[in-house]
């Protein structure tokens, strides 16, 4: 009971992590339809950006609050930066073309962004710097909260009740949702969509740099190819909630999550990787929309 | 008398030629160049494959290093575990392990294919890449394939010959396909499946048969893989080998045999071209121009070099303006 009581609370800390970086592939493909493969790449680079940060303020090695804060930050700005560019110099030329033409380019700038990091940062595994020190909250029933894991979840729980303020009350949000309803019609209405588009983007991505850094805080190993196995694992969650539907990437991150952590603990750990896809084909072939998605059919 | 010309007189002349070039190359070049021709070979045989699925049927599929390492590891095992089961001809078994493996990868092409052509698109390539990784890791936990630490010792039974044999039986088996009335319908379903399913082709089954094809040949390019390295190791079929196939019949352009061929050269020997530059800068450029020149191209001829034409016809065309002019 004790074990499973931990399983539980590890799995949601860790769905929680792939719930944010889920976020982002399904807002960019409910307005873009389009696989963002680059989105676990600017994953990584948030999380050298909150490692560069950290040298650089000094402050790697003073854990508490405010270097969390400054650091959770800065990879924000940094990865909507990225997210940014990206869309504006990769995407947007090839706003009219066919969507595998797109999807190719998600590719090239997926492989472009891991090989220049393992240039630029070195392709061995830096250690993310200790903003945050661990200790035991509360006991519960054997199974142990730590503040790090109470940390990941309010961090990502706020971000996401954030968002989703952002998409359900705000001016933009309605724009984004009016332009990933019908693209050509929300443009008629005089919405801006290349600008909505960005702000997908540079929302996603942000997203996705908070993710990082909330993943070096729990797991310090960084290198260039980190984003490629959780970008993959996120993008199922998404697909299992329903892609494009933004509270389904929630629960798909958790589903995903607290299931991985009990494969890990009751199977074997190899077999963690494999488990997603498992997850992935059987809700395809029996839910192809996804849990939270609406099935649409085709009219000829 | 003719029409078995016709019919047998390629495939025969081709397997002299190979047979006099195996005889002959090993005597004019390095070892360098000849691993260079074969790893070209194995792309050649992968690119125009998958070809078939992702160029002429127009379904996306993701998988091929999934199927490529079914290949490999079936008929690797046999040549390991079962040396000279089909008598004392070194040949003979590696042409049967290769089959068999082709076979297997076969069987393996149609068992995701069945399932997953209900799904279209973006989520069809997220379901073979996923099947792909799947099987990585499966092997990753078989012990009789050596797991994590790999499978040493397989007898290097690849040459020269039996690479461009099979080269040339892909190349061969998918452009006469193409010209069939299999073929027709392949295309039928890329231009418009509802269309097709209208006039009565079974959409579903057209679209199995084509990855059934593709894997048979991607099991056929890992079974001359795993001989020619002697050695397998579940990380080398990755999705990022998946996704350098994916890149050569883009680059090569899509429903272009030639165009794949042309491209899996291309990329194969681009990163030994470069190296030069490498060792100048001391700094591992390579990729990082591979990567760039994917995104330009998509950003500039988004078609490919040679987007659904052949070689034959860019030279006829060439011709023709020629002789107008």
């Amino acid at each position: 009971m004790e074990e499973f009581l931990q399983h539980v609370i590890n799995g949601v800390s860790l769905g929680s992590i792939y719930a944010l970086i889920a976020l982002g592939y399904t807002m960019v493909y409910g307005i873009l339809q389009l696989i963002n493969f680059a989105h676990s790449d600017v994953y990584m680079v948030g999380a050298f950006v909150g490692f560069y940060a950290a040298r650089f303020l000094n402050i790697a090695d003073s854990p508490s609050y405010t270097s969390f804060f400054t650091i959770l930050l800065i990879a924000m700005a940094g990865c909507a930066l990225l997210g940014f560019s990206i869309e504006r110099f990769a995407y947007r030329p090839l706003r009219n073309a066919p969507r595998l033409n797109v999807l190719i380019t998600a590719i090239g700038v997926s492989l472009f962004l891991e090989y220049t990091g393992q240039v630029v940062f070195g392709a061995t595994p830096q250690l993310f710097p200790n903003i945050l020190e661990d200790s035991i909250i509360f006991s519960f029933g054997g199974a142990r909260v730590t503040k790090m894991d109470a940390t990941i979840l309010v961090t990502a729980v706020g971000l996401m009740i954030v968002l989703r303020h952002i998409i359900q009350n705000t001016l933009l949000g309605k724009a984004m949702r009016a332009t990933s309803f019908n693209r050509h019609w929300a443009s008629l209405m005089g919405i801006s969509v290349d600008r909505i588009i960005s702000m997908t983007f540079i929302i996603g991505s942000a997203l996705a740099g908070a993710g990082a850094v909330l993943v070096g805080m729990k797991y310090p190993k960084i290198e260039p190819l980190m984003g490629v196995m959780i970008g993959l694992k996120a993008f199922v969650a998404a697909v299992l909630g329903g892609i494009g539907n933004i509270p389904g990437a929630v629960l798909g991150g958790l589903v995903i999550g607290i299931a991985e952590e009990f494969v890990v603990g009751y199977i074997s750990s190899t077999y963690r990787d494999a488990l997603a896809f498992s997850i992935l084909i059987v809700i395809l072939l029996f839910r192809p929309a996804g849990l939270l998605g609406r099935f649409s059919v085709e009219k000829v | 008398m003719h029409t078995i010309r016709r019919t047998f007189g390629l495939p025969l002349l081709m397997l002299v030629v190979f047979g006099v070039l195996d005889w002959f190359f090993p005597k004019m070049f390095d070892l360098y160049i000849q691993t260079l021709i074969i790893y070209c070979g194995i792309n050649m045989i992968l690119a125009v494959s998958l070809n078939l699925v992702n160029g002429f049927t127009g379904q996306f599929s993701i998988g091929h290093a999934g199927f490529m390492a079914v290949g490999a590891y079936i008929s690797a095992f046999l040549s390991v575990s079962f040396p000279n089961w089909a008598g004392p001809f070194i040949n003979l078994n590696f042409f049967l392990n290769t089959v068999i493996g082709g076979l297997f990868a076969a069987v393996a092409g149609y068992c995701v294919g069945l399932p997953s052509l209900r799904l279209k698109g973006d989520y069809l390539a997220i379901v073979t890449l996923g099947f792909g990784e799947i099987i990585r890791v499966l092997l990753l936990n078989v012990d009789a394939v050596g797991g994590a630490r790999g499978l040493y010792g397989i007898p290097k039974y690849s040459t020269l010959f039996w690479t461009l044999t099979w080269v040339f039986i892909c190349c061969f088996t998918i452009v006469r396909l193409m010209r069939s009335t299999h073929g027709r319908a392949f295309l039928a379903v890329r231009e418009d499946e509802i269309a097709a399913e209208a006039v009565g082709i079974p959409t579903t089954r057209y679209k199995v048969i084509a990855f059934v094809i593709s894997a048979f040949f991607a099991g056929i390019a890992g079974s001359i893989f795993a001989h020619f390295l002697s050695y397998l190791n579940p990380s080398i079929f990755t999705f990022l080998k998946s996704f350098d196939v994916v890149v050569m019949v883009v680059l090569g352009g899509m429903g272009s045999i030639s165009g794949s061929c042309v491209a899996a050269i291309l990329i194969t020997l681009l990163p030994e071209a470069l190296r030069p530059l490498q060792e100048i800068t001391k700094i591992d450029f390579r990729m990082i121009l591979y990567s760039l020149t994917l995104i330009v191209l998509m950003l500039t001829k988004p078609q490919g070099l040679f987007g659904s034409l052949e070689i034959s016809d860019l030279w006829k065309k060439y011709v023709r303006r020629s002789a107008s002019n």
